[in-house]
């Protein structure tokens, strides 16, 4: 197994609150990871380090080390567009652009200079396949994706990231503006992507921590509780914080 | 009777106040439209539209004018238009909080403030002499693009405010840089608004009259403009220049042109209504 990310010594400040506790932590490649953690824990703003959205935080300030293959993400060299294009984030309520579903998918890579439309076709279709999405808007690509609903557009989101070929997928609470049917189907599709990408999904849902991701950690105000195997972690947690958590006792 | 009930009828007393106060406006204004009407409708007519102006009443034309108009219109247009949103876009995308902003933000209301006269002399200052434009159509479109400026940004800005952070988080979330962010996603999501007050600052300028008789705009021109550089009339001076004489003919004239000048600034006003309306139902966020 191969480590893809990794969090070394990780603090975070909003100005002089502290949201996240030194955290050290590493992430399996081509697996799925769920953060859990009841609301306000600092699940969000872990998640947003690795493809620094932290940065259009005024107050935000970071100590510690975040690697991407082994690389330091925060250093000086980096240049955050291209950085972004190997990790794609998905957001909690679907957000897609004003624009046709073609487009929609089409704008990562448009803004990476691909005008070759037999290129564009082809890649907007294969990610509208892996996001389960293409059979049910393939004679429909030039109407606006605003008329898609709340789950539909959800996978357009997560299509729209995929077509740029990420190898990370981070996922901020997906599903949790979809009905039980869209979940399921974003689930399902969450499950096939770890074949082929790194994913980090925060959920809400024991549930959905528990049918899909392979590993599970457990925060608690800004603390790292624990980290391990998702089978272990819901069948026989260490902490008893983590216990109460996952059977509902507080939330 | 109790409390409730009188504060009842007091709510009905001010409901009707309220009618009574908006009727007055559109009724004083129904009251000159028709007035207007009344005694111009009759003279618009082909001649009156194509022919040269006159010193007799009756052979007197309006081309000159609204050709002139237009000229202005178009050149007001591509002066303010680049002009404004750029300045929008800098104001509300990039130098948000700097001191160099809050400067121009405060002026920029201040300008709005500014009697439009007072444009007029700086547009004789500025572009008429100090850059050698003369009294040319050049020189007044500037004027008057100076004069709309303020109206085009912060209609823009308004705009630029009103897309939702989750666009541009999603379009930085996808390796787009600032400038791909405002130019692919949120300059269209934006654009209906931005058009909205790019109209009303033109209709604006089509009525204005002070600024261009400042700059040395004639009210007889006996030819039609055929460059930017040619002096030129408008609608509103024309208009002006025949209702200070004392024919009542030329206030037929006057009229007539009046309910041209009306038909264009009310065919621009509708305009930007429908767009508003139009991007407002495709962007419903
Ligand atoms: N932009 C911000 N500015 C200041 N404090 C913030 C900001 N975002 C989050 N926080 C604070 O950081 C803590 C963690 O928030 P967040 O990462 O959103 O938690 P979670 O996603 O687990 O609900 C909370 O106490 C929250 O109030
Ligand atoms: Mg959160």
């Amino acid at each position: 197994m191969k480590n893809k990310l990794e969090a070394k010594n990780v603090s975070v400040f909003y100005d002089d609150f502290q949201a996240l506790n030194n955290i050290n932590m590493s992430f399996e490649e081509n697996a799925v990871t769920a953060l859990i953690g009841p609301s306000g824990c600092g699940k969000s703003t872990y998640l947003r380090l690795f493809n620094r959205m932290n940065d259009y935080i005024e107050s935000f300030r970071l100590e510690g080390e975040i690697l991407i293959d082994k690389k330091n993400i925060y250093n000086k060299n980096i240049i955050v567009e291209d950085l972004r294009k190997n990790i794609g984030m998905v957001f909690q309520k679907p957000n897609p652009f004003p624009k046709s579903i073609f487009e929609n998918v089409a704008y990562g890579l448009r803004i990476q200079g691909i005008k070759n439309k037999a290129i564009l076709r082809i890649k907007v279709r294969k990610a509208l396949q892996q996001a389960a999405l293409w059979d049910e808007v393939k004679n429909d690509l030039d109407k606006s994706a605003l008329t898609l609903s709340g789950g539909q557009q959800q996978r357009l989101c997560i299509a729209r990231t995929l077509a740029v070929e990420p190898s990370i997928v981070l996922m901020d609470e997906p599903t949790s503006a979809l009905d039980p049917i869209a979940t399921a189907k974003v689930e399902k599709l969450i499950y096939e992507l770890k074949k082929e990408y790194t994913i980090i999904i925060v959920t809400h849902n024991m549930q959905q921590a528990k049918r899909i991701s392979d590993y599970t950690a457990f925060f608690y105000m800004g603390d790292l509780i624990e980290y391990n195997k998702t089978e272990h972690i819901f069948t026989n947690p260490t902490h008893d914080r983590t216990q109460n958590y996952i059977t509902g006792r507080f939330g | 009777m109790n409390n409730s009930k009188v504060n009842r009828i007091k709510d009905k007393a001010f409901n009707y106040f309220g009618i009574f106060c908006t009727l007055i406006g559109l009724v004083i204004l129904a009251f000159f439209i028709g007035n207007i009407f009344y005694d111009g409708i009759t003279r618009i007519d082909w001649d009156f539209l194509t022919a040269l102006p006159s010193r007799k009443a009756e052979k007197a034309g309006i081309l000159t004018a609204w050709v002139g108009s237009i000229w202005i219109v178009v050149f007001t247009f591509l002066i303010v238009v680049p002009l404004g949103i750029a300045a929008g876009i800098y104001l509300e995308e990039y130098g948000k909080k700097s001191k160099l902003s809050e400067l121009l933000e405060v002026n920029i209301s201040n300008l709005a403030g500014v009697p439009s006269v007072i444009y007029g002399l700086l547009g004789l200052e500025i572009f008429v002499r100090v850059l050698g434009m003369g009294n040319s159509i050049l020189a007044g479109s500037f004027t008057l693009a100076l004069l709309v400026l303020p109206i085009v940004i912060v209609s823009s800005r308004e705009a630029l405010k009103a897309v939702p952070k989750s666009i541009r988080l999603a379009s930085f979330a996808l390796g787009s840089s600032k400038w791909q962010t405002i130019w692919h996603q949120v300059l269209p999501a934006s654009f209906g608004g931005i058009l909205t007050g790019v109209i009303l600052a033109i209709s604006r300028a089509v009525g204005e009259t002070a600024p261009l008789i400042v700059i040395g705009a004639l009210a007889y021109v006996p030819f039609t403009p055929s460059s930017p550089m040619d002096e030129f009339t408008v609608l509103p001076i024309q208009i002006f220049n025949w209702i200070s004489r004392p024919q009542h003919e030329f206030t037929v004239n006057a009229a007539a042109a009046i309910i041209v000048l009306l038909i264009i600034t009310f065919t621009m006003n509708g305009i930007a209504v429908y767009f508003r309306n139009k991007w407002q139902k495709k962007i419903n966020w």
